[in-house]
C-alpha cells in the first residue's frame, strides 16, 4: 500500500515488537531444567514450548518427576530455617531486588511472556509485567512489617504453588511475593504451556543472590502438580487453575492438616444498569471479557442488562465488537491475540457451535482470521438463558453471553445464579443503586463502573466454587500464615474431665422428657421417630435425645437459609441479641452447672466455671459484632477499594466432647456475631445440654432459623453438613479421622471447612478462642472497587 | 429523543449542514459521563493503536490537512499573520513530500485561526489557496462582552471574509445550569454566522465537570453548532483525551439520534505529532475513519506543525531533525 493510499484509508498497518532479543536469549538457553536450591538442573525428559501465534517450538522444558518434586522440596525445607529466620528488613531487600530486577528486564519479559502465551504484546508489557513487578515491591513492605503487622504468626514452612498458564508471571507473583514476604520457602510448577517466563524468573533469583531453596521451581504437567500436592514435606498448597482440579487438591489435602488456598474459576456477572454511562459499560466490556482472549478466571463473561437499554446496548456492543483487531500478538496494535493452544481452541470453539444449535444467538465481527496460529474471533450470544451449558458453564475464552433483567432484584438473582462467585461488575452512575447491590452480590471482587482491575494492595480470590483465601493486600498475607500457638497444638487426649462425685439424674428433672431438635425457631420432633437415651456420669438414664438423620439436617439447612437475611441486620442487634443469651443463660447458670456436673461429672467449681466462661464467651463475640471490621486499601488509581469482611453464609457447626457447654456457645456465638444462620450439632453426649439451651434461645428473641440444633452422631451429621450445598462453610471439632472426611466430603460446593484436626484446642483461653481465631472462619472479604471523579 | 428527520444512514455522499434542533431537555437530563472510566479508556489508546513508518508518515500528511494553523496571541501583527499564512500554504517542504512519495497529494490545513482584526490580513495572503479563514470571536476566549457586541463581532468577521468562526460560550450559563439561555445564544451566533460555519468553543477545563461538558455540547448542537471545540487554549486545562471521548461520544450520539454530523476540534496543548496520532486514532475508534476529514474533524494548534514535519523529514532521511530547520511558522 502506498502512501497517497493510506493518506485515504489511514489504515493501522503493521506495528511489530521486536522479538529478536527474546529469540536470542532462547537460542541461548535451547532446553530448561528445573530450578532447585539455586541450581538449574540439566534438561532431562522434554517436552516443548509452543508459540501458540505459530506454532514454532520455543524451547525444550524438563518433565519433573517425583524426585525432582522431592529433591525440590528438600532444599525448600533446608532454606527455610535460614530465610524464615531472616530479618524482615533482610527478606525486604530480597523481595526489593526482586521487583527492581524484573523492572530492568521488563520488555524481555514481556515479551517472552506474549511468544509463550500469545496475549498481545500489549497486555503483557502494560499489564502482565507492571503488575507482576508491583506485587514484589508491595510485598517488600509487608516483609519488613510482618512482624508488627501479623504479631503471634508464624509461615507456614514450605509452600506448594501450581499456577496456571493464562497470566504465567503474575500468577507467579502473585504465589511467590506473599509466600517469601511471610517467611516461607516455595516450590512451584508453573503451566506446562508457559514455563519460559519462570524460567526467567528463576534466573532472576539467582541474579539477585537469594539464597539457595528459598524458590524453587520444577516444570510439568498434572503429573509433576500432584507430586506437589501428595508430598508429605510441603505445609500449605496454593492452587491457581479450574474448579475441576480444585476439587481434587482438596480431597487430596483433606485431613493432612496443610494449608490450602484455591483460587478457582468463574462466570462473573456484568450489570449495567440503565442510569449507567452506557459508552463506558461497553468500553468496559472490552476489558471485562476481551482481556486475555477471555482467558482470564474473573472475566465478566455474563452480560446482565436492564431490559430498557437492552437494544441500544447490544447494538454499541456489536459496534464495539467491530472494531476489536484480532491476530498477531507481537503487533502493537492488536487486541485480541492467540489462544492458548490448538485444543483450547477446538474446544471453545465446539461449545461456541453448540450454542448455535441449541438456539443461542451469534455475533461475531466480520472479516479474517490468521491463516495460522490459534484464534477466536470475539463473540456475543443474545438470546440465551440460565438454562443454557452457554450460560452456566465457564468458557474460558473470547465469548460473552447476554441477558437482560428488569429490576435490581433480578439483576442480583440472575447474578448469583451460579456455582461460582469469583467477581462481578456493577454499572450505574447512581451511587445508592450500585451500593445496595454490591453487598448483595456473592463475589469476592466487585468493580463498580470498572472492571478487570487489580492490585497488590486488594485482595482477589472467590466466594463459593471460585475458591478460598485471597491474593493480594492484608488479607493475601494471611494466606502464608498461621498462628503461632496453633502451630504448637498437640493431639486431643479422649480421656478428658477429671471426674468427681456424679450429680445424681433426679437433681436436675424428675418429668419424663423428650429432648428435641431445634428448627426454625420451634422445637420439632425429629424425622426418624428414634431417640437415644442419655447416661449421666453415674450410669443413669437422664432423658431420651432426639436421634437427628439427615432430613433433620436437610430442614436445619432450609430453615438456616431462610434466615440468610440475618447477615443484613445491623452490627449493632446482632451484639444485643448476643448480650441476651449472655444475660439469660446468666439467669439459668445454676442449672447449666448442674447439667454439666450430671453429665460429665464436673467438679462444682469446674461446671460453675464452665458456666462462667460460657456467658463471658457471649459477651466477647457480642462485643465484637460491630467491631471486626473490613479495610480499605489504597490501589495506585483514584479509587477506593473497601475490603468489605462478609458472612459466610450458613454454617454447619460440630462440637468437640469436651468443653461441652463452652465450645459450641464459642463457635456458635462467634458465626451468628457475623450475621451467619448456623446448624449446631452438639457432641452426642452433650446433646441434652444443647437442648437445654434453646430454652435460652427461645427467651432471647434470636430470629427464627439463625440457630438451628440438630441432635445425633456428629460424624454422620457433620458428613451430611459437609456434603450439603446449602451449607457455605463447616466447623468440625473432633476426632482426626473424622476431621479428615468432612474435609474431602466439602468438594461438592467447596465450602470452607475447618476441623480442629483432633487437636487439642484450649477452649478456656480467652486470648486465644474469644476473638478473631473464629471471626476470620465466619467472614470472608469482599474487595469493592470504586472508582471515583466527575 | 425521537428526533430522527435525516435517514443519513446512505452514506457519505454530502454532508449536510446542522439545521438547527428543538431543546430537549429529556435528553439532556439522560447525559451522564463517568470520569474515571473516560479516562481508562482514553488512557490506553495511545497504547492500544501504533502507527509505523509508511503507515505513520501517511497519518501524519493527513494531520496536516485536519490543522487549524493559528495564531492568538495579543501580540499578533499584520507581518506575523502573513508569515503564518505562507507557512499555511506551503505547510510542508516538496522534497520532503517528494521523498515520501507523496508529491501528487495536495498537503494544506485546515484553516487559518485568527483574532477579527487579522481577517482581512489573512483573506488577503490566503487569496487563491483554498484555504479558509477562522476567526475567533465573540468576546474570546472569555465571551462575556456584551451579547450584542459579540453579534456584531461575529458579523463583522464573516463580512471580512471569515469562512468559519470560532465562537465561545458563556461557561457560567453552564455552571448555572442555564440550558435554555446557552440555547438561545448560541441559536443567536448561528444566525450571525449565516453562511460561515460555527465552531462552538465551550472552554472544556471551566466546566468542573464531564457531564457538563456532555451536556454543553449536546446543547450547541442542538442550538445549531457545526464543529464543537473544546478550549481556547487560555484555559488551565486545555484539550485532553478523556474530554475528547466526552465529547466525541456526544457527536455519535447526536449523529446517531439526528443523522446530522457534526465536527469535532480538540484546541491547546496538542503540539507533538505523537500527541496528534493518538487524537486521530481515538476519533478513528470511536467515529470511524470518516470523521478524519477536514470537514469534521480538526486540532486547533500552532506549533504541532513543526513537529510533525520534523518526525516526516526523520521518515525521509533516517536522521533526527531538528525544529529550526522547519521554514517558522
Amino acid at each position: 500500500m502506498n502512501i497517497t493510499e493510506i493518506f485515504e484509508n489511514l489504515d493501522y498497518g503493521k506495528a511489530p515488537e521486536d522479538a529478536k532479543l527474546a529469540y536470542a536469549y532462547l537460542k541461548e538457553q535451547g532446553s530448561f531444567g528445573h530450578f532447585i536450591d539455586g541450581k538449574f538442573t540439566k534438561a532431562k525428559n522434554t517436552f516443548p514450548s509452543i508459540n501458540p501465534a505459530n506454532g514454532e517450538e520455543l524451547a525444550k522444558i524438563s518433565e519433573g518427576t517425583k524426585g525432582d518434586v522431592d529433591k525440590a522440596v528438600k532444599a525448600a525445607r533446608k532454606a527455610f530455617i535460614g530465610w524464615s529466620g531472616l530479618s524482615g528488613f533482610e527478606r525486604a531487600k530480597y523481595l526489593y531486588a526482586i521487583a527492581r530486577q524484573i523492572q530492568k528486564n521488563a520488555r524481555l519479559f514481556a515479551v517472552l511472556e506474549t511468544l509463550d502465551n500469545g496475549k498481545p504484546i500489549r497486555e503483557s508489557r502494560d499489564a502482565d509485567i507492571p503488575l507482576a513487578i508491583r506485587h514484589f515491591y508491595h510485598h517488600a513492605g509487608w516483609a519488613q512489617h510482618i512482624k508488627s503487622q501479623f504479631a503471634g504468626h508464624e509461615p507456614y514452612g514450605v509452600c506448594g504453588q501450581i499456577i496456571p498458564w493464562n497470566f504465567p508471571l503474575l500468577m507467579l507473583a502473585w504465589k511467590i511475593a506473599p509466600a517469601l514476604a511471610a517467611g516461607n520457602c516455595v516450590v512451584l510448577k508453573p503451566a506446562e504451556a508457559t514455563p519460559l517466563t519462570a524460567m526467567l524468573f528463576a534466573k532472576t533469583c539467582q541474579d539477585i543472590n537469594l539464597p539457595n531453596g528459598v524458590v524453587n521451581i520444577v516444570t510439568g504437567h498434572g503429573a509433576t502438580g500432584a507430586a506437589i500436592v501428595e508430598h508429605d514435606g510441603i505445609d500449605k498448597i496454593a492452587f491457581t487453575g479450574s474448579t475441576q482440579v480444585g476439587k481434587i487438591i482438596r480431597q487430596t489435602t483433606a485431613g493432612n492438616g496443610k494449608g490450602l488456598s484455591l483460587e478457582l474459576g468463574g462466570k462473573s456477572p456484568y450489570i449495567v444498569f440503565e442510569d449507567a454511562d452506557i459508552d463506558s459499560a461497553v468500553e468496559g466490556l472490552v476489558d471485562a471479557i476481551w482481556f486475555n482472549q477471555g482467558e482470564v478466571c474473573c472475566a465478566g463473561s455474563r452480560l446482565l442488562v436492564q431490559e430498557s437499554i437492552e437494544k441500544k446496548f447490544i447494538k454499541k456492543l456489536k459496534a464495539r465488537m467491530n472494531k476489536l483487531r484480532v491476530g498477531d500478538p507481537l503487533d502493537k496494535s492488536i487486541d485480541i491475540g492467540a489462544m492458548i493452544d490448538k485444543n483450547e481452541v477446538e474446544r471453545v470453539s465446539n461449545i461456541i457451535a453448540d450454542g448455535v444449535k441449541n438456539g443461542a444467538e451469534l455475533y461475531q465481527p466480520k472479516g479474517n482470521l490468521p491463516n495460522q496460529g490459534c484464534y477466536i474471533k470475539p463473540t456475543l450470544f443474545t438470546n440465551v438463558s440460565p438454562c443454557d451449558n452457554i450460560v452456566e458453564k465457564e468458557i474460558f475464552g473470547p465469548v460473552l453471553v447476554a441477558m437482560s433483567f428488569r429490576n435490581p432484584d433480578e439483576a442480583v438473582a440472575l447474578a448469583n445464579n451460579s456455582a461460582f462467585g469469583l467477581a462481578a461488575s456493577v454499572w450505574s452512575e447512581n451511587l445508592n443503586l450500585a451500593l445496595d447491590i454490591v453487598p448483595r452480590l456473592k463475589a469476592g471482587v466487585v468493580w463498580v463502573n470498572c472492571a478487570t482491575q487489580f492490585d497488590a494492595a486488594v485482595g482477589f480470590g472467590g466466594y463459593k466454587e471460585s475458591g478460598f483465601g485471597r491474593e493480594g493486600g492484608a488479607e493475601g498475607m494471611q494466606a502464608y500464615l498461621k498462628r503461632s500457638w496453633e502451630k504448637k497444638l498437640k493431639p486431643h487426649e479422649n480421656n478428658q474431665n477429671t471426674r468427681s462425685k456424679a450429680e445424681p439424674a433426679a437433681l436436675v428433672s424428675s418429668i419424663d422428657k423428650t429432648a428435641k431438635n431445634f428448627i426454625g425457631g420451634k422445637q420439632v420432633r425429629g424425622d426418624s421417630g428414634y431417640s437415644y437415651p442419655v447416661i449421666s456420669k453415674s450410669g443413669q438414664e437422664i432423658a431420651q435425645v432426639s436421634d437427628g438423620n439427615r432430613k433433620d439436617i436437610r430442614n436445619a439447612v432450609e430453615a438456616a437459609r431462610k434466615a440468610l437475611v440475618w447477615g443484613n441486620k445491623t452490627a449493632h442487634l446482632r451484639a444485643q441479641i448476643l448480650y441476651y443469651l449472655g444475660e439469660n443463660l446468666d439467669y439459668r447458670k445454676g442449672e447449666f452447672a448442674k447439667r454439666l456436673r450430671q453429665l460429665n461429672g464436673l467438679s462444682i467449681a469446674k461446671a460453675n466455671k464452665e458456666v462462667d466462661l460460657s456467658i463471658e464467651r457471649l459477651f466477647a463475640f457480642a462485643g465484637l459484632a460491630d467491631k471486626y471490621d473490613g479495610k480499605v486499601h489504597n490501589p495506585p488509581m483514584r479509587a477506593i477499594a473497601m475490603a468489605m469482611n462478609e458472612p459466610m453464609g450458613v454454617i454447619g457447626i460440630c462440637t468437640p466432647e469436651n468443653n461441652s457447654l463452652l465450645a459450641p456457645i464459642t463457635m456458635m456465638a462467634a458465626a451468628i456475631s457475623m450475621g451467619n444462620p448456623v446448624v449446631l450439632v452438639p457432641s452426642k453426649n452433650n446433646s441434652l445440654l444443647m437442648s437445654d439451651f434453646y430454652q435460652v434461645i427461645q427467651t432471647s428473641d434470636v430470629p427464627a432459623g439463625v440457630i438451628n440444633i440438630v441432635s445425633g452422631e456428629a460424624d454422620i451429621l457433620g458428613k451430611v453438613l459437609s456434603e450439603h450445598d446449602g451449607v457455605d462453610a463447616l466447623w468440625f471439632a473432633g476426632a482426626a479421622d473424622d476431621c479428615a472426611i468432612m474435609e474431602a466430603a466439602s468438594v461438592g460446593n467447596l465450602k470452607q471447612v475447618w476441623t480442629s484436626g483432633g487437636l487439642d484446642y484450649n477452649w478456656g483461653d480467652n486470648e486465644k478462642m474469644a476473638g478473631e481465631f473464629f471471626l476470620e472462619k465466619a467472614t470472608q472479604v469482599k474487595n469493592v472497587w470504586v472508582p471515583y471523579g466527575v | 429523543m425521537n428526533l430522527k428527520i435525516v435517514g443519513s444512514d446512505s452514506g457519505v455522499a454530502l454532508h449536510k449542514r446542522n439545521p438547527g434542533f428543538p431543546l430537549d431537555m429529556d435528553w439532556l437530563d439522560s447525559v451522564v459521563m463517568n470520569r474515571s472510566a473516560l479516562e481508562r479508556r482514553a488512557g490506553t489508546i495511545g497504547a492500544r493503536r501504533s502507527v509505523k513508518k509508511t503507515h505513520q508518515a501517511a497519518w501524519l500528511l493527513k494531520a496536516i490537512s485536519l490543522i487549524d494553523l493559528t495564531s492568538l496571541n495579543s501580540d499578533d501583527t499584520d507581518g506575523r499573520v502573513r508569515r503564518l499564512c505562507a507557512k499555511a500554504k506551503n505547510p510542508v517542504r516538496s522534497e520532503i513530500l517528494h521523498g515520501l512519495g507523496a508529491s501528487e497529494l495536495e498537503i494544506k490545513p485546515g484553516a487559518v485561526c485568527v483574532y477579527h482584526n487579522f481577517v482581512a490580513t489573512a483573506v488577503e495572503a490566503l487569496d487563491g489557496s483554498g484555504i479558509p479563514v477562522a476567526a475567533v470571536s465573540t468576546g474570546f476566549p472569555h465571551g462575556l462582552s456584551p451579547l450584542k457586541t459579540r453579534l456584531l463581532e461575529i458579523k463583522a468577521s464573516v463580512k471580512a471574509g471569515a469562512k468559519e468562526i470560532d465562537i465561545v460560550i458563556e461557561r457560567g450559563q453552564v455552571l448555572s445550569g442555564d440550558w435554555l439561555g446557552l440555547y438561545k445564544q448560541m441559536q443567536a451566533f448561528r444566525e450571525a454566522c449565516g453562511e460561515a460555519h460555527m465552531k462552538t468553543i465551550l472552554g472544556t477545563g471551566e466546566l468542573a465537570t464531564q457531564s457538563n461538558v456532555g451536556k454543553a455540547s449536546l446543547v450547541c448542537m442542538l442550538a445549531g453548532a457545526d464543529f464543537i471545540k473544546t478550549s481556547t487554549g487560555k484555559e488551565k486545562v486545555n484539550a485532553n483525551l478523556q474530554t475528547s471521548l466526552t465529547m466525541l461520544r456526544m457527536i455519535r450520539w447526536f449523529y446517531e439520534e439526528t443523522g446530522i454530523e457534526i465536527g469535532y476540534k480538540p484546541a491547546g496543548g496538542i503540539s507533538s505529532a505523537k500527541d496528534a496520532l493518538t487524537y486521530m486514532a481515538l476519533v478513528k475508534e470511536e467515529m470511524g475513519t470518516k470523521w478524519l476529514a477536514p470537514h469534521l474533524f480538526r486540532f486547533g494548534a500552532s506549533s504541532l506543525l513543526t513537529d510533525i514535519e520534523r518526525q516526516l523529514e526523520h521518515q525521509v532521511t533516517g536522521r533526527y531533525a531538528v525544529d529550526y530547520n522547519q521554514p517558522l511558522v
